[in-house]
């Protein structure tokens, strides 16, 4: 093996998920959802589920790997991996360790999944109850910064002031999210419409994020399937192959609380990540025909395009409009499905989905012809990742 | 008289005691912060090892309690019972162009609801919790 590669010899073949619920109300328990899932990633693929020989998953899933092979009776476990920090924005970066694990023959048959049921097992958007707080925690709680949206949103503040970008930027995303949303069935924002009007009336949760720029939280599971190259012409949808993975982030990225002594504080953390991931693919910016970017907070999309190359800090205005980032007809059609903020709060997992949904034309917000399908994870935490998916004609 | 309600979370040194340099500091309203003695280099929050040469030898500094804002978020949701009636407030990121521009956060004291300019210059006010149990102090800023 000359050249050190995952392009083109890994392939998503099966995607599934459960209905997508609101935070609390899945009407059943954490661990079935997540076999749902599971089964229904199988069905889509054609694949038995006593097939699959590998796990991969991210922000300590609490569903893990032996318990799910003897659920499922799978034949074998070869693969039990859980992608480290950095909670959703290990999204990406669990498909990458699936592809890894196929590539390099450790597994055969490798499912990436998510299950969330926060009515069981409580919110992330709620502070910390206990009586003392210590570490890195002690330096942000006693100031009452203690949600992700108060992490997260001075590194927003400090992006948008060096770069002079207004609100109207943040609103595009959260605009293009709703929209996708309304020809979605499974969207949890499904008949649910945003105006500008709408979003520039809503409630500021901390600045600069009003309601509408912050991810829903749901309880629901997604998983997808990853084989061989050789395997996947045989099933029964069209392969998502894996043309490039990449995971990462840069000097001395703090985890949160403690992002806010990052010396690169303005940043999403794929600057580093983006040269390798597009140098593996042998594609740029420009080859890309859809993005899926998570979306914690639209502040961390707008830093996560600009990052990926898709434009500059200094474009970023001009080009996010609701028009450009919307499909079919859009310059960079984003989050298709509805996203973390109008489809469902999946961690993420729905964005991997939705970008190999829209490979097979199968999206309800189809790009048409799409070749090239990028999906992000993560933003503004440590580690992030990122996953590039390509059709057959680009192989 | 404190800037956010009591019943919030009370900060304590870590068990292994590393921070504890910094809270100790705090109550005798001396603003610490580790450095490298033989390159220099500021380091904060506290770490066990130079992240310059990689060393385990560092040492706590006391720095000039001021600094300049860097960044900031003004928060209108409470996310704890105690905030409830304590929207909206502000919370500061404020580096130290003394001590290497390690950066800090605490809160704006002052009007809450007044622009914040990126690049003010602060100063630390040191905040006295002597009934909590334990107690502490918070470094927070307010303009100069």
């Amino acid at each position: 093996m000359s050249e050190r590669t995952l392009r083109g010899s890994t392939a998503v073949v099966g995607v599934g998920e459960t209905t997508y619920y609101r935070h609390g109300q899945a009407p059943e328990p954490e661990f079935v959802l997540c076999l749902k899932a599971i089964l229904a990633a199988c069905a889509d693929a054609g694949i038995d589920p006593v097939e699959i020989d590998g796990f991969a998953s991210y922000s300590n899933d609490r569903n893990d790997p032996p318990t799910l092979s003897t659920a499922l009776g799978c034949r074998e476990l070869r693969f039990s991996n859980m992608q480290w920090g950095g909670g959703g924005g290990g999204g990406a970066g669990a498909v990458a360790n699936a592809a890894a694990a196929v590539a390099t023959g450790l597994a055969d048959c490798v499912v990436v999944y998510r299950a969330l049921a926060q009515g069981q097992f409580g919110r992330f958007g709620q502070g910390p109850r206990a009586n003392t707080v210590t570490g890195d925690l002690a330096l942000t709680v006693p100031y009452g910064q203690m949600s992700p949206a108060q992490w997260y949103a001075p590194k927003v503040t400090r992006f948008m002031y060096e770069h002079d970008i207004g609100q109207a930027a943040l609103r595009a995303i959260a605009l293009a999210s709703y929209h996708h949303a309304q020809t979605n069935p499974r969207a949890v924002m499904y008949g649910r419409p945003l105006t500008e009007a709408g979003y520039d009336e809503s409630r500021w949760i901390t600045e600069p994020f009003h309601l509408f720029d912050c991810c829903q939280e749901n309880d629901g599971a997604a998983a997808l399937i990853v084989v061989s190259a050789e395997r996947a012409k045989d099933l029964k949808q069209s392969p998502a192959y894996v043309l490039a993975a990449a995971i990462g982030a840069g000097y001395r990225v703090h985890s949160t609380p403690a992002g806010f002594a990052t010396p690169d504080l303005a940043s999403s953390h794929f600057q580093t990540l983006a040269p390798r991931l597009y140098a593996m693919a042998g594609v740029g910016p420009a080859d890309v025909d859809v993005v899926q970017c998570y979306e914690n907070f639209t502040g961390g999309v707008l830093m996560s395009l600009v990052e990926h190359g898709f434009f500059t800090a200094e474009e970023a205005m001009d080009f996010l409009t609701l028009e450009n980032l919307t499909a079919p007809g859009g310059k960079l059609p984003l989050n298709t499905s509805g996203g973390n903020l109008a489809e469902c709060y999946m961690h993420g997992l729905e964005l991997q989905i939705e970008a190999v949904r829209q490979l097979r034309g199968q999206s309800t917000a189809q790009v048409p012809g799409a070749e090239v399908s990028l999906a992000a994870a993560g933003p503004m935490v440590t580690p992030v990742s990122t996953v590039l998916f390509g059709s057959g004609a680009t192989l | 008289m404190s800037y956010l309600p009591p019943g919030l979370s009370i900060p304590v040194p870590e068990r292994n005691g590393l921070s504890a340099p910094f809270w100790e500091g705090l109550r005798e309203e001396k603003l610490k912060v580790q450095r490298n003695p033989r390159t220099g280099a500021y380091q904060w929050p506290a770490q066990w090892i130079a992240h310059d040469d990689q060393s385990f030898d560092i040492e706590w500094v006391e720095v000039e309690p001021r600094g300049r804002i860097y960044s900031w978020t003004r928060v209108w949701h409470p996310v704890h019972p105690a905030l409830k009636d304590a929207c909206p407030y502000v919370v500061v990121v404020v580096e130290l162009p003394h001590a290497g521009n390690v950066r800090m956060l605490g809160n704006l004291l002052g009007d809450p609801t007044a622009p914040v300019e990126i690049g003010a210059e602060v100063e630390a006010v040191f905040e006295h919790h002597p009934d909590a149990e334990p107690p502490f102090t918070l470094a927070q800023w307010r303009r100069v």
